[in-house]
């Protein structure tokens, strides 16, 4: 049976339903992630004493990192601009960028993890670093999950291109929504774990 | 299923031109070098000796101002359909209720002030 409305749009809604199931589950993520940010605030307005981010993490690191993932949110949408421009060769190059900077945002962490744990900081060490744990745990998580469907659309889901390019193009453009938002999940957590 | 693919459009990413693609692609670059800016002045921020109220206030005007900048223009919030509007509505709604909800849990006096300290009657006797 096939799939109606993958890249045609409905009339009513003037959307596809791609569209549509991207917006809903990244609804879903904004509440998953608030849930956890209202968690975060309830601990620390409630310790007696906590500690600033930048006394505990590397704020250099962090900081090299967001630059890191806003650069691949602009490669991602780069990628996405070209097989609108129906350049599939570049397209593969931003793609392939992008996944790549989500390696090195994911390699970032593995040193920045190994510092702590080398030190003896482990989640159950207090507070601050569970949280620490948890946010950053489930941000990476979703990295790792969005380099996933990247990786897949610059290798083996790029045969789509050749027998439905608007269908592949949409498809780039929900993961790209996926991607951005991790950026955007980011650009919250740097400043409220590290810098405050 | 026929009929309903009679009633659709084809999706308008195609019928997008170059100039208009170029045009979004200055946008992006111009968006993704506010980002690094900004991103360099919440770190300088950090620096001065602010309040913690006013240290947290202006980190979070900042990282709101860098996540509309994403929102809008990286993930087309700017020019979205309605329906997108209407889902986003909804969870921003239940958002901030969520992030009042610290606020309100506190206003109730769900924690034990510090002032009020647990009677030293109710402690177990070590001989017990």
């Amino acid at each position: 049976m096939e799939i109606p409305y993958t890249f045609e749009e409905r009339r009513d809604t003037g959307l596809t339903n791609g569209k549509i199931g991207i917006w809903l589950f990244l609804a879903s993520e904004v509440m998953l992630f608030g849930a956890l940010f209202a968690s975060y605030i309830l601990i620390r307005v409630g310790a007696p004493s906590w500690p600033r981010g930048d006394t505990i993490l590397d704020v250099p690191m962090a900081t090299f990192n967001t630059i890191v993932l806003i650069g691949s949110s602009v490669t991602m949408v780069m990628a996405w601009a070209s097989l609108m421009r129906r350049q599939f060769g570049k397209f593969r190059i931003y793609m392939g960028a992008t996944v790549l900077l989500g390696g090195v945002f994911l390699v970032v962490k593995y040193f920045e993890y190994g510092h702590h744990l080398h030190l003896g900081e482990y989640p159950r060490t207090n507070n601050f670093l569970a949280v620490y744990y948890t946010l950053t745990g489930l941000h990476m998580l979703h990295v790792i999950g969005g380099m996933a469907v990247n990786a897949y659309f610059w290798g083996p889901g790029a045969k789509l291109y050749k027998t439905n390019p608007v269908w592949f193009t949409n498809r780039v453009e929900h993961s790209g929504l996926f991607w951005h938002f991790v950026d955007l999940v980011w650009i919250f957590l740097f400043p409220t774990l590290y810098l405050l | 299923m026929a009929s309903d693919h009679a009633h659709a459009t084809t999706s308008d990413h195609a019928a997008h031109d170059p100039a208009e693609i170029d045009r979004h692609v200055r946008v992006y670059i111009t968006v993704f070098v506010a980002l690094m800016a900004l991103t360099l002045i919440t770190v300088a921020v950090s620096y001065l000796d602010l309040s913690t109220p006013m240290a947290v206030a202006v980190a979070l005007f900042i990282a709101t101002i860098k996540g509309s900048l994403v929102a809008c223009y990286f993930m087309h919030l700017i020019s979205e359909k309605k329906l997108i509007y209407a889902v986003l509505g909804i969870t921003v709604f239940k958002f901030v209720a969520l992030m009042l909800l610290p606020a309100l849990t506190h206003s109730n006096g769900y924690w034990i002030p510090e002032e009020h300290p647990v009677p030293a009657a109710t402690a177990p006797s070590p001989h017990q």
